[in-house]
């Protein structure tokens, strides 16, 4: 059933200028060597068995999803697969032969291509210079550009090649990832959670692609947490849990999304429990009135009259592809960035637009940015002394007093540390160890536990489960309706629309620095959303692109 | 081949041993030089390590100068923990030194003993007022504070030579590139031998960084922001702030050793105060594992060099340059045996099998 | 020959050991590691180079014993930050001062022994030019070393496919690694460059500016060459600028000594000092222009996960 795709069709002398696997394509019987087995991997990291013993097929013309929670295992496997890490045991076959990958170099010479899922490029280095370094030597700079064009045209991926890498959009930066897995003409591609940078619309288009390039015979290796999407385009998947094989699904589409999930994390998800927003809406504690601020640096993003209200009790969410402004905001809101003016944000009623942090938390607002280490937290540094981090110059009326005379008190530090840790349920967390030891969704709970501590009227989050795994997913976002529904005003800022939709009671869109009107979630869907990703609301003309923005996929 | 692999959390062992091996190692190599070198290694590091510990004048000489390592040590130990390089600590002793010297010598009438208060405290600004130019710099204009101090130090040691040959030159002095010999009034008075009151000002010094360090929110401001800068600006803290007060602190106590130094062991200005305390007080800081109270100790073992390198070239003929080599080499090895803190040594097959 | 003359023709040796020793750290930082050793390993290059030059008599031995020692001595730099991911501030500080110490208990017995000049090379025909000839073409090998060396220096790192992978190498280590290619070797290589055009540079000092070796001889043109390269925002081109700049400064206050204006000696020795300041404040104030041109991983330790 996975042949079927790739049946009949040969798309090999449309897509290829060059002697591919597509030229194999219409001959492969349905006994030969499947296109890769990776066989009993095993690779320790430390403690850690980050693949136990697994194995995986991928046969021609079969888009196969490696699904997994974070931490399952799914990064090592397909490092391992193109070189970038060696396995502790087991063996890798390609069309039946065992092959050893010494580096992602050997990895492009058997045919296995790779887009990354932080992408591996040269943010100040052209187009054509990132491709050139996928490349073996001696590839010419003319003929180069003229192979990048062919691969553009056949597959529909536009690309400047002179362009320079700093200057594109996130969609614009997978494609150039794509092009260069491409030109080395793969076998076998392997994807890492492409389109969780992508609006629908642009992985839509994605999705097309990778069609046509299985249906020349190329089997392609599909990692992702979106089941929706697995089950939208893959035609086998195999789940791995822990570093294990837990499950190899035939034909992932006669599966339901909650089937996946159950089969990713050995358990049922508990849905969201949340009552109803309240019918009257409470008064504005957020209230941002046309904030506008100039880039921050020569990769930053401006906003433009943002303006937006969060009433007591409600979830407001914002919506968006990365870097369209989303960090900006939340520097601005928190007052790690002031505004330039009086009169821009208001929390209960009180205008800190010149505000700075602790200001703001002492007139009751909490924060959680996107990054845990290096943001949130001090990596290095305890538990406790993260707890000081943001409760030194908390007010007296709702904390205990940290600091007096200058000196802190680190009795009284300690103590709010264990009460967040026990009343959280942060695993294998204590005073004194550093935030760097904890996994993502401890360390997550841990800080929006530091933060919900002080009792906030106000809560600012970017990207509250962003690798995070489902289960403390879970918990957060009950914990954000929680708060909502007790009287707080929280506004969460997402890229994830699962989420979005799960927790949200209005929401808005971000895009290039603007944010559209918050509109209740349930008059929205997904392409109404897309739609507004791509800037279909932005007011302003005559503005210089900026680059930060995918400008084909407006409609 | 042996892999570097991070451990979970820092090694608390490796932290206190980090340092002894660091040690160990280079005197060992220290040892092996001198063999290849045709000398009993034994008889040299006896004479370079513990000859100087045999009596009681050569133990008063360790602390004299292991006075103004401390207090610049512990000085940077703080800024380098803020992630602020200041390397121009001796820069910053010249010009406290001529600061505190203003008062002798301009003064010199003035024999009180507020006089010497007044001394130290233009000690302490004068190396601070010197240290807020690289500090000015990269709050204001972003400039790399690692070369905008060192370049300091060639402008102040020029400074001085201009002084004491000219405008500061005693006129009693056959012409000699000196300032006139201070008076008792303005030289600080002895503990115990040579050892003057700047031994204690240094302890003093180490306690209140130490203090600053572990409980003051403005040490946490330092620790926070050298480690994670955006985890700061996030707890409300800025990196002008961290960069001023490191700036501040290392260079009042850089000046403060510079007038001690002047006022307590050579007793008038001249073209050379320092055989490079400023330098060498860089490896004080590490080799304290940027902790105040450890730069204290390293103090001692640098001032060891020093003695032992002196000890060295009467008794074995050897140069006394091996000494600033040897500190060098020292710092080589203590930062090698700070991997171990943080990273655990692995032995790994050069192939897996496949 | 004319006041001109004779002050253009002392620029140039004075600007060719801050053009070799900045051209080989800008490799370095390209590469993204920051060498804060220059100066150590420029003294030690430089005492290198006179001792084998006095002891053979052969200035040409000198030069190779110079280039070599400067790479010999940065390997525990190396090292440390490429094998055991040392910061690399402090270790480039612990080179600068090792290499001072080293060269200190090298040269202590030559001191004020007589030196090896390296010869001038007059280019046939062009050297006969009036004025030019004296200036441009009648100088030592090291001179026209440092053009060279800038030039295939440019042309590496935007021709060729190697220099292609440095730079790469310096903006992203991370993602170089994950397509595989060498991040330690390539840096370990440049480290060694670096080295050895440090060590260059110490010898033209020893070799031909003042044939001798003097402690402390290198007076912060190490460091000076580190500032260079920022001032040049990591450009082969703009260093040797800049590099001429700082020399006519430091001949500047030469002549003006020599001329006997009022000013006091140790201020116009200073000038170089405090042009290297200026020249800082006056490109870092604009922060666009050194965030966009700092190469992105640059001081930035790397450990691959393998």
């Amino acid at each position: 059933m996975a042949m079927a795709d790739a049946g009949g069709q040969d798309g090999g002398t449309a897509a290829a200028p060059h002697e591919g696997p597509g030229a194999q394509n219409g001959q492969s019987a349905p006994d030969a060597p499947p296109l890769l087995e990776v066989q009993d991997i095993t690779r320790r990291f430390g403690d850690i068995l980050a693949n136990d013993s697994v194995s995986l097929t991928l046969r021609r013309g079969e888009i196969h999803a490696l699904l997994g929670e974070n931490g399952a295992g799914k990064s090592t496997l397909v490092k391992i697969i193109y070189g970038v890490l060696r396995p502790d045991s087991g063996r890798i076959l390609i069309e039946g032969r065992p092959v050893r990958i010494a580096s992602p170099a050997e990895a492009r010479a058997l045919g296995i291509g790779m887009v990354f899922q932080h992408f591996s490029l040269f943010e100040p280095l052209s187009v054509a210079e990132n491709i050139a370094l996928a490349l073996p030597q001696g590839t010419a700079d003319a003929a180069l550009k003229e192979r990048i064009a062919t691969i553009s045209e056949t597959y529909g991926l536009p690309l400047d090649p002179d362009a320079i890498i700093a200057d594109l959009s996130v969609g614009e930066r997978q494609r150039v990832e794509i092009v260069r897995a491409l030109l080395s003409d793969p076998r076998i591609l392997i994807l890492d959670e492409p389109t969780s940078v992508l609006t629908p619309q642009e992985a839509r288009q994605l999705f097309a692609t990778l069609k046509t390039l299985a249906a020349e015979g190329r089997g392609i290796l599909y990692i992702s947490h979106r089941l929706e999407e697995v089950r939208e385009i893959c035609d086998a998947a195999t789940v791995l849990r822990h570093g294990r094989v837990v499950a190899e699904v035939a034909d992932p589409r006669r599966e339901t999304a909650a089937s996946l999930a159950r089969l990713m994390v050995g358990e049922d998800i508990h849905a969201v429990k949340a009552a109803p927003p309240p019918e009257e809406p409470g008064p504005p504690l957020l209230h941002v009135r046309d904030l506008t601020l100039p880039a921050d640096g020569p990769f930053g993003v401006a906003l433009y009259g943002v303006s937006l209200d969060v009433r007591a009790g409600e979830v407001v969410a914002i919506a968006g592809v990365a870097g369209n402004g989303q960090r900006e905001l939340f520097r601005a809101l928190s007052g790690e960035r002031l505004a330039q003016g009086h009169g821009v944000i208001h929390i209960e009623g009180r205008d800190v637009s010149l505000c700075g942090i602790n200001a703001r938390r002492r007139a009751g607002a909490a924060f959680v940015p996107e990054e845990r280490l290096g943001h949130a937290c001090v990596p290095e540094m305890s538990l406790t002394d993260n707890v000081v981090l943001t409760r030194h110059a908390a007010s007296e009326k709702t904390q205990e007093r940290l600091v007096r005379h200058g000196l802190i008190n680190m009795d009284a530090a300690r103590r709010i540390c264990a009460r967040i840790i026990g009343e959280h349920d942060v695993r294998g967390a204590a005073p004194e160890k550093p935030a760097r030891a904890l996994s993502g969704g401890n360390l997550q709970k841990f800080i929006m536990g530091r933060e919900l501590d002080r009792q906030p009227r106000v809560f600012v989050v970017n990207q509250p489960t962003w690798g995070v795994d489902a289960g403390a997913a879970a918990i957060i976002r009950q914990r954000l309706v929680d708060l909502a529904r007790a009287g707080a005003a929280v506004l969460v800022i997402s890229q994830d629309l699962d989420e979005i939709f799960e927790i949200a009671d209005r929401i808005a869109v971000i895009s290039r620095g603007e944010l559209s009107p918050a509109r209740p979630a349930a008059e929205l869907d997904r392409e109404a959303i897309g739609l507004l990703m791509a800037g279909a609301h932005e007011k302003r003309h005559g503005r210089a692109d900026n680059g930060t923005h995918a400008a084909e996929a407006r409609p | 081949m042996i892999v570097l692999e991070k451990r979970a959390e820092p090694s608390r062992l490796w932290a206190f041993l980090a340092p002894v091996v660091a040690i160990a190692a280079a005197g060992l190599t220290g040892a092996v030089l001198f063999a290849l070198l045709g000398r009993d290694p034994l008889l040299a590091m006896w004479t370079y390590f513990i000859e100087p510990l045999t009596s009681a004048w050569s133990l008063e000489e360790l602390a004299v100068k292991a006075t103004p390592l401390a207090l610049i040590g512990a000085g940077l130990a703080l800024a380098y923990r803020a992630n602020v390089w200041n390397i121009g600590a001796e820069g910053q002793l010249v010009m406290g030194a001529i600061a505190g010297s203003a008062i002798p010598i301009l003064l010199p009438e003035w024999n009180d003993p507020l006089a010497l208060f007044v001394m130290l405290a233009l000690g302490l600004a004068g190396g601070a007022a010197w240290a807020a130019i690289p500090a000015f710099l990269k709050v204001r204009f972003n400039v790399n504070e690692i070369l905008s101090s060192l370049m300091l130090v060639y402008v102040a040691q020029l400074f001085l030579d201009w002084l004491v040959r000219g405008p500061w030159r005693d006129p009693m002095g056959f012409n000699f590139p000196k300032s006139v010999s201070f008076t008792d009034w303005h030289v600080l008075p002895a503990i115990s031998g040579r050892v003057h009151l700047g031994a204690l000002l240094a302890l003093l010094a180490v306690a209140g960084l130490w203090l600053l360090l572990r409980r003051a929110r403005m040490g946490f401001a330092l620790k926070v922001m050298g480690s994670a800068p955006r985890a700061g600006l996030f707890g409300g803290f800025s990196m002008a702030q961290a960069c001023w007060i490191s700036f501040l602190i290392s260079g009042a106590l850089a000046g403060l050793a510079g007038i001690c130094e002047v006022s307590g062991s050579i007793g008038q200005l001249q073209p050379s105060i320092s055989p490079g305390y400023g330098f060498t007080a860089i490896i004080v800081a590490f080799l304290g594992r940027l902790s105040p109270v450890g730069a204290l100790f390293a103090a001692l073992l640098l001032a060891l060099t020093y003695l032992g390198g002196e000890a060295a070239q009467l008794a074995l003929g050897l140069s006394a340059k091996v000494t600033q080599a040897f500190q060098g080499m020292l710092l080589f090895f203590v930062l090698a045996a700070d991997v171990l803190v943080h990273y655990r040594l692995r032995l790994q097959r050069r192939e897996a099998k496949s | 020959m004319n006041g001109l003359e004779a002050f253009l023709v002392t620029v140039i040796p004075a600007a060719t050991p801050l053009l070799l020793a900045a051209v080989g750290e800008l490799v370095v930082e390209r590469a993204g590691v920051l060498n804060l050793g220059v100066e150590g390993m420029m003294a030690t290059g430089a005492v290198c180079a006179f001792v084998v030059a006095h002891i053979s008599g052969n200035p040409w031995l000198g030069v190779l014993a110079g280039a070599l020692a400067g790479a010999l001595i940065s390997t525990p730099f190396a090292a440390l930050t490429q094998k055991l991911a040392a910061n690399q501030v402090a270790t480039g500080l612990a080179l600068a001062l090792f290499g001072l110490g080293v060269a200190g208990l090298i040269g202590e017995a030559y001191v004020g022994q007589p030196g090896v000049r390296l010869p001038a090379l007059n280019i046939p025909v062009l050297s006969a030019l009036p004025f030019l000839g004296p200036v441009l073409f009648s100088h030592d090998v090291l001179v026209y070393a440092s053009f060279v060396f800038t030039a295939l220096v440019s042309w590496f790192l935007f021709r060729t496919r190697a220099g292609l992978m440095l730079r790469a190498v310096g903006v992203n280590h991370d993602a170089a690694h994950a397509l595989g290619h060498p991040v330690v070797r390539i840096r370990v290589f440049a480290i060694l460059f670096g080295g050895a055009l440090a060590g260059l540079a110490g010898a033209h000092l020893s070799l031909a500016y003042t044939p001798q070796w003097v402690e402390n001889m290198t007076a912060g043109r190490g460091w000076i060459a580190l500032a260079l390269v920022v001032f040049a925002t990591w450009r082969p081109w703009r260093v040797l600028a800049g590099a001429y700049l700082f020399g006519t400064v430091w001949i500047l206050g030469l002549h003006l000594q020599a001329a006997g204006i009022g000013l006091p000696s140790q201020l116009l020795s200073a000038l170089p000092y405090l042009a290297t300041v200026v020249a800082l404040v006056i490109i870092s104030r604009n922060r666009v222009l050194t965030l966009t041109n700092t190469p992105a991983s640059l001081g930035k330790p790397f450990v691959p996960e393998r």
